[in-house]
């Protein structure tokens, strides 16, 4: 971090030549490509795909290392640092825009097609022709009870206790980015820790709470669209929690081998953007898929 | 430099000469490059444009005479759907992101695009995406034939391809949010000091707005293509309207994407026609502000006229006006860019150089697309003419004679300074004036057939569309020689072209035009001052 | 709509060189497409003549400001070039001829949205209608259900699909001739069917169109409008033929390989000879002892006429 904090030299940075991505677009036509066989029943496809996933691990380990050293050779400048910052926002923001489509055909369902083909507004007329008997409710698996007769986990049981465990360690994560601005290291760790072990508890009892509701409840990804749309939305969510979990853990050894000092640690902050992202997801998916 | 000679070291250290990385690989495969990375996206997207217009010969030979002659059905529709997504998102969207990554630093006196590394990435996940959804050409069960709209259950029918053209919109849809990305914040992050936001040349300003549509609508389309995946399967019920989804709901998905897409691919058109017409007038362009603010307009409305796409599939009646009104909206913002371009040839001092003559050319031809879009924006009208060749037509006018003739003409404009050779004006006109005419005899006459009652995506017709179909197909066999014809050109150009000025064009202005041509490799290493008269917009100050 | 054309004066000045121009007239009188065909057809409904009208409004007007704003272009092109010594001026902006530039053009989308809304509103509403057909879109074919007809209903029900010589014509390489394909003189390639949809003329028809597996689109272009056949709903529309006539179109949706090849064909007849017609049918389904050979939902009762507003034209 040695020239963080001196003034934006005359210079620009340009880093020269680079394979890691070459290896990431192997490595992700390797697991597409061959999830695309597998879907299709090529069992090399499965191979394919875990080859292919660990190549993109491969490439990110080379490619985070190559720019974690040349952070910490105090190479980059403020202008780098900006593009950085600006770089995770506008990844957020995509990152938003992905889960508002499935936002969206939650509520399209909602308000739309469930009560029109429950016969309401506009919907008469095919409840009439093609749907009699069907009365729009949600949850339901439509019309013909595609996935049979199933039931919902209730807002106020584990749902309400991963809000609390999401919501305290977007408090943890806060109190550990302060003590980093504090140079306070053994407090950091402390804190990130904790923010860690939240996100694993949150994720062990999403688990549980998904093998309650495939063994018990008979609530599946294939219960007609209230099972579609709650499993891909808090399936996603549940991705982008594990993934946060990993990097939060990349970051915890990183702080623990000193790689951030107080005023230059862009790596925890985009990691610390992306947890609160994911915090807030959780918040309307809390309160549109369970709550309401 | 001197600060940079500080953290030395000899792989990272900047060179300021013109150091080329030796060797193919190290050069194309591993670059870092922007202007090394613009090419390969050109270059990328012209063999895409080839692939694209073949499967058109494929369509209009089989179209040119009633009966089917050459290809099955089936085929047909695997054509006309890969025509278009190899179009849109192989040939028209890489152009303009190369173009972006040639130009975009150059105009705001940025020594690279913002993330380097990741440009590489962007660009080389294309190649991959494309060959995988072209390998279900050989595919059991062919290629997706659904459309390019994939509307579900048709797209569901599909077989294996189904997997990987979903698969292959993610890829496209990474590269593009990653490009796009890039780009936002070489244009906040890397301008030279003195270059306000409100002085950068029209082409950054609307790569600018682009890059924000890209990244807010193609996560929407990796979502809606998710859940054509997952409909397929994992047994899920989103546009199943027995298990409470409905199919309409991809539609509404979709084209919240796919409005903002075509804007995706006639806003940079707008920015580069922008720079042309005032170079060649040799005269400021005309109401600078307000073409900012209507490209603005322009992308904001995009996200609230989606369903004029859908107006046939039985929207409540409040729906179909509010789009309605929305869509015609789009007309007035589109008409002050026209206006304005038409004002700032008034009281010039023309000349015609080729890249000129594309942009007179798109002016008029996208026009007359866009007033086929407002045609098309009146419902009652429209339940006559949604999914006929009227729309195909309006289309190909604004994407063809819109987008793509903007993509040469920038080519044109922009290759001496790319190159230092100048290409020959005579042939550059002839190609001008070939393409003009074969266009128009390709896609006007489809006005008529729409009109006339001709369906969209059919293999074979009545033989009341014979003759106009015949011309059409004449057109594009005579297009499909374009490509070819513009290769040669500067080809010879690259090979013998005479030397070009720093500022190739008498009228041109803007930082890219104050280094010398070629361009070197590395355009700035310290940021440029910025001395009076060297920003196109330097000192307008409305 | 006549009182719409008087108010809209230089439209229907514009419609009337149009039809001068393009010969529109002469092509109104028959359904089917005619070679060189160069535009809409007028059509034998309201909703027909309406998109019509809108469609020449439209026209015209976009014609009208294509000459003003090319005109200027190409008088500039002509008047300021360099070769002809013109020294470029230096403006940049100009705030009248900026304002006017907004304004004019929101007037002119004025003039055209309020006669389409007017029209639209027209069209949305199936109720008062007397008869419901419903249409249902299948894998290469369209299959019709008379479901009433004024209180009664009825249980007719039929298949329709393109006739027997287009269907040899059109396959691969078939060597036959499909401008030998013809039906009473018209080459009605591609565009015949084996049972066509009888309907009675000067009835308001309601049509209740769904699709059986994936999306169609039923369009009969001397209708005036066309309606998406979308599996699992049920879109509700109209329509009134004033002439009796022969009345051709084809999906409008892309279906699958076939898409190109389920023509429609509607039969206007008089309602005298429509309901014999009609009764003819029920009666001849009657007869034979399996009345449940209607697979379709017909339900015993007419359905709800007062479902509104829903969907479109
Ligand atoms: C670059 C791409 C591009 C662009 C810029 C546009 C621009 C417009 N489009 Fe187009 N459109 C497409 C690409 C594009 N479109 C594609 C690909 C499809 C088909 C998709 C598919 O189904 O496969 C389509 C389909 C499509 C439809 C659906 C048709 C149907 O399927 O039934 C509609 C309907 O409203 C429409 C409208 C418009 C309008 C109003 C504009 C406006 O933006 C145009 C505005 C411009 C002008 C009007 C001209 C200049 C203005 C003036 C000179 C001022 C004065 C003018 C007036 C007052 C009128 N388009
Ligand atoms: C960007 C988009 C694009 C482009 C360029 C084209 C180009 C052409 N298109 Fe297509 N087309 C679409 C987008 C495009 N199209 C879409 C979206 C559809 C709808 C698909 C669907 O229904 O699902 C469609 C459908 C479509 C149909 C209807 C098919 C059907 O309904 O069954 C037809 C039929 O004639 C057709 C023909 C042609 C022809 C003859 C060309 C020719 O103009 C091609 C000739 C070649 C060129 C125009 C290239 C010129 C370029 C250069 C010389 C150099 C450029 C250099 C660089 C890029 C570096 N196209
Ligand atoms: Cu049925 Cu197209
Ligand atoms: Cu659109």
């Amino acid at each position: 971090m040695s020239d963080a904090t001196t003034p934006t030299p005359g210079a620009y940075y340009v880093p020269h030549g680079t394979k890691w991505p070459i290896v990431g677009s192997f490595g992700l036509i390797l697991t597409l490509g061959g999830a695309a066989l597998w879907l299709n029943e090529v069992q090399v496809g499965k191979f394919s795909m875990f080859l292919g996933i660990a190549t993109i691990v491969f490439m990110m380990f080379g490619w985070f290392r190559t720019v974690i050293g040349e952070s910490i050779g105090g190479m980059y400048n403020k202008q780098v640092d900006t593009s950085f910052r600006m770089g995770m926002m506008w990844f957020i923001f995509s990152e938003v825009m992905f889960f508002a489509a499935f936002f969206g055909a939650l509520f399209y369902a909602r308000t739309m097609s469930v009560p029109w083909i429950g016969g309401e507004g506009d919907g008469a007329l095919t409840n009439f022709f093609l749907w009699k008997g069907y009365a729009p409710a949600w949850p339901t698996n439509g019309p013909e009870h595609v996935g049979g007769i199933f039931e919902t986990i209730p807002a106020w049981g584990v749902p309400l206790l991963n809000t609390l465990l999401l919501l305290s360690s977007g408090v943890t994560v806060t109190i550990a980015h302060h003590a980093l601005r504090a140079g306070n290291r053994k407090q950091l760790l402390i804190w990130l820790a904790a923010t860690v072990l939240l996100g694993a508890a949150f994720l062990w009892y999403q688990a549980h709470e998904y093998m309650e509701a495939y063994e018990h409840l008979n609530l599946t990804l294939g219960s007609g669209v209230y099972g579609s749309t709650f499993f891909m939305l808090t399936g996603f969510h549940g991705l982008h929690v594990t993934l946060g979990a990993i990097m939060l853990t990349v970051i915890w050894l990183r702080c623990a081998k000193g790689h951030f000092s107080k005023d230059h640690h862009f790596g925890f902050e985009a990691v610390a953007w992306y947890w609160h992202f994911v915090d807030v997801v959780w918040l309307g998916l809390f309160l549109f898929v369970y709550v309401l | 430099m001197a600060n940079h000679a500080a953290t030395h070291d000899d792989h990272y250290a900047h060179d300021d000469h013109d150091h080329k990385p030796t060797g193919f690989l190290n050069r194309w495969l591993f670059t870092t490059n922007h202007k090394d990375i613009g090419t390969l996206y050109l270059v990328f997207a012209f063999i895409m444009v080839c692939i694209g217009a073949s499967f058109s010969v494929v369509i209009r030979a089989e179209l040119m005479r009633p009966g089917l002659q050459f290809v099955q059905p089936y085929f047909f529709n695997q054509m006309t759907t890969l025509h278009a997504l190899v179009m849109i998102f192989g040939a028209i969207m890489p152009a303009f992101v190369g173009l972006a990554n040639w130009m975009i630093p150059m105009q705001v006196g940025a020594p690279d695009m913002a993330l380097p590394r990741m440009n590489n990435w962007s660009f080389w996940i294309l190649p991959f995406a494309f060959t995988l959804l072209l390998s279900t050409l050989f595919m059991p069960g062919g290629a997706p034939a659904g459309g390019w709209t994939m509307y579900p259950p048709l797209a569901l029918q599909g077989g294996a391809s189904v997997a990987c053209l979903v698969f292959s919109v993610h890829m496209m849809g990474i590269s593009s949010i990653m490009g796009a990305i890039n780009i936002i914040a070489t244009i906040l992050n890397m301008r030279a000091p003195g270059v306000d936001l409100l002085k950068m040349p029209l082409f950054v300003w609307s790569w600018l707005i682009t890059a924000f549509l890209l990244i807010a609508v193609m996560p929407v389309l990796a979502g809606a293509v998710t859940m054509l995946l997952t409909d397929k399967y994992f047994g899920t019920s989103f546009f199943n309207a027995a298990g409470g989804g409905d199919p309409v709901m991809f539609q509404h998905i979709f084209w919240f994407f796919g409005h903002p897409e075509v804007y995706i691919m006639i806003l940079p058109a707008f920015g580069i026609v922008s720079e042309i017409i005032p170079t060649f007038s040799r005269k400021p362009l005309f109401g600078y502000q307000a073409m900012v603010y209507a490209i603005a307009s322009i992308a904001f409305l995009s996200f609230i006229v989606w369903a004029h796409h859908m107006f046939t599939v039985g929207l409540p009646l409040g729906g179909e006006l509010f789009f309605m009104y929305s869509t015609m909206l789009i007309a007035i913002p589109t008409g002050v860019k026209v206006f304005n371009w038409v004002s700032t040839m008034w009281k010039g001092s023309l000349t015609f150089e080729t890249p000129m003559l594309w942009a007179i050319g798109f002016v008029i031809l996208f026009s007359i697309g866009g007033f086929s879009g407002i045609m098309l924006a009146l419902v009652p009208a429209d339940f006559q003419y949604q999914d006929t060749y009227f729309v195909v037509a309006h289309f190909h006018y604004v994407l063809v004679t819109g987008a793509i003739f903007s993509i040469i003409g920038a080519i044109y404009y922009w290759w001496p300074k790319w190159t230092g050779k100048m290409y020959n004006e005579s042939w550059g006109k002839f190609h001008f004036w070939w393409t003009m005419v074969f266009v128009n005899l390709t896609f006007f006459p489809q006005h008529f057939l729409g009109l006339a009652g001709m369906p969209r995506r059919i293999p074979d017709y009545n033989v009341a569309f014979a003759d106009w179909n015949f011309i059409s197909s004449i057109g594009a066999f005579g297009m499909f020689l374009t490509p070819l014809m513009m290769f040669l050109i500067l080809y010879s150009s690259k090979k013998s072209g005479a030397p070009a000025a720093a500022r190739a064009w008498e009228g041109a202005h803007g930082l890219e035009w104050e280094v010398p041509s070629p361009a070197p490799y590395h355009t700035f290493s310290e940021p440029p001052v910025i001395g009076p008269g060297m920003l196109a917009h330097g000192d307008v100050s409305h | 709509m006549m009182r719409l054309r008087s108010k809209m004066g230089i439209g229907a000045v514009l419609a009337a060189a149009c039809n001068l121009i393009l010969c529109t007239d002469a092509l109104a009188a028959t359904s089917t497409p005619q070679p060189w065909q160069l535009n809409m057809p007028q059509g034998v409904t309201q909703s027909s003549h309406d998109a019509y009208f809108l469609h020449m409004l439209a026209l015209w007007i976009c014609v009208a400001i294509g000459i003003v704003v090319f005109g200027a272009m190409f008088y500039a092109m002509f008047k300021f070039r360099k070769s002809k010594g013109a020294v470029a001026a230096t403006f940049t902006h100009n705030t009248t001829a900026e304002i006017i530039w907004t304004v004019v053009p929101i007037l002119i989308l004025v003039a055209m949205a309020a006669p389409a809304t007017t029209v639209l509103i027209n069209e949305a509403y199936t109720d008062q209608s007397q008869m419901t057909i419903k249409v249902t879109g299948y894998q290469w074919k369209w299959g019709y259900d008379y479901v009433n007809w004024g209180d009664k209903a009825y249980h007719v029900h039929f298949i329709s699909k393109l006739d027997g010589d287009s269907d040899r014509t059109r396959q691969l390489k078939s060597g036959l001739d499909p401008f030998a394909v013809k039906t009473d003189g018209e080459q009605t390639y591609l565009l015949n069917v084996n049972h066509p949809l009888v309907l009675p003329t000067n009835t308001k028809v309601r049509f209740v169109v769904t699709g059986d597996d994936v999306i169609h689109a039923w369009w009969v272009p001397a209708l005036g409008w066309k309606v998406d056949a979308i599996p699992g709903i049920i879109n509700d529309t109209w329509t009134n033929i004033s002439e009796p006539g022969i009345y051709r179109g084809q999906c409008a949706e892309l279906c699958g390989q076939d898409h190109g090849f389920m023509p429609i064909v509607v039969k206007a007849v008089p309602p005298e000879e429509f309901k014999q017609w009609l009764d003819q049918q029920e009666a001849a389904l009657a007869a034979p002892a399996t009345p449940a050979a209607t697979p379709a939902p017909a339900p015993a009762t007419p359905a709800p006429t007062s479902a509104a507003a829903s969907s479109n034209g």
